[in-house]
Parts: structure tokens; sequence; C-alpha cells
């Protein structure tokens, strides 16, 4: 599913709402996580997961073809733990 | 900044502030939503939302491991996990947003110096 895909499906059960209204809300959705994480926020979605920013520490590295050794800089990145409920619907048979 | 934790009602409070929908029908599409993509994984359908990330579901076999207490070796059944892989966009954008204050707080401190 792609998020176009998303839109026409909230869009389908929404018949008062206009495509383009819809599409407006989602992208709210993610534009807000996204400012979120960008100030080191966390956000946590009961039932669905939780979004967080894991810091990785500089440190050296190696150039794995040359074997030389490289420094590789300080790191933020986004990070997902998906919640009880998902992880439960995921293995429901 | 940094401190913290946001939940759905603050997404509806963003939907709120976008569109002319009430507080309570925002709140119900946020839900909405959340539901849509989360039976999608749940179907075993991965979700891709362009310039934010992918949600993609992985199969995992079965591996033998260990209850950290007693140390006892037990099976952990197969399973179906949920991963998130952001991308490139959302990356790009932590990284810089995080960059940018590391590097003044670098500065704040050697001014004070």
């Amino acid at each position: 599913m792609i998020k176009s895909e998303l839109v026409q499906a909230i869009a389908n059960r929404n018949p008062h709402l206009y495509q383009r209204d819809v599409e407006t809300i989602v992208n709210a959705i993610f534009d807000e996580i996204t400012e979120a994480l960008s100030d080191s926020n966390r956000v946590e979605l009961r039932g669905f997961g939780a979004f967080s920013v894991k810091n990785r520490p500089p440190r050296s590295g190696r150039n794995p073809r040359t074997g030389e050794a490289v420094s590789v800089e300080e790191k933020w990145v986004p990070f997902f733990k998906a919640g009880k409920e998902l992880r439960e619907r995921l293995n429901a048979k | 900044m940094g401190d913290r934790t946001l939940t759905r009602a603050d997404l509806a409070e963003a939907v709120f502030r976008k569109i002319g929908l009430s507080r309570t029908e925002s709140a119900q599409l946020v839900e909405m939503v959340l539901e849509e993509i989360c039976s999608t994984i749940a179907s075993g359908e991965s979700v891709k939302i362009s310039s934010f990330g992918s949600f993609l579901v992985r199969d995992k076999n079965e591996r033998v491991g260990r209850n950290p207490k007693t140390g006892e070796e037990v099976p952990i059944s197969p399973r179906r996990v949920a991963v998130f892989k952001p991308s490139n966009v959302l990356k790009d954008r932590i990284l810089e947003a995080h960059g940018k204050r590391a590097a003044s707080g670098l500065e704040l401190m050697r001014a004070a110096e």
C-alpha cells in the first residue's frame, strides 16, 4: 500500500470529505511526526507503536575496501518500535 | 525541546489546525488512518509513505533464545514482525536538525569559556 492508496481508502469511508482534504489530513499526520522527531521528541501511539530518535556516538570505522581507518561522525537516526497490539495482530491466526 | 512525548491528541490537534473539521472528527480521522495502516500491516502487506518511510513485514524463523533470568534455553516460535525503514528525506531532516543544534551548543560552550 502506498500513500495515495491509503488516502483513497480513507476517502472511500468518508464520502463527505474531498479526496484532497484527506490527503491534507494524512500529510499533516506524517509532517507532525517528522517535526516532533526533528525536535528530538518522542511520538507514542498506543496500539500502533512509538517513534523516537536514537543517538549514534562518533566512532572510528574502516573503509572495508582499503582497510583505512576513517572517523564516523555522531548520528541521529529515527527509530520505530511496533506496539503490543500491532505485534499481536501480526501473529494472530 | 526533546523531552516531550506526543500522542494521538497532538496529531489530532495538527489535523484540526490544518483543516476546518471539528476536534472530534479530527481525532476520529487520525484513528482511522492509524487503523488502516495497522490492519494493512497485520494482513502482511507493507505500507509505503513517500518522503516518510516504509512499514515492512518480516518473517522470522524459529530460533533458540534464552531466559535471561534463569539461563534456560527456550525455543522462540517463528513469527512476523513489523519494521520501519525511514526514508532518506526523514533521515536527512532529523540529522540536519540535530546537527545544527549540536553545532550551536558547541558555539555557546566556546563563547562561555
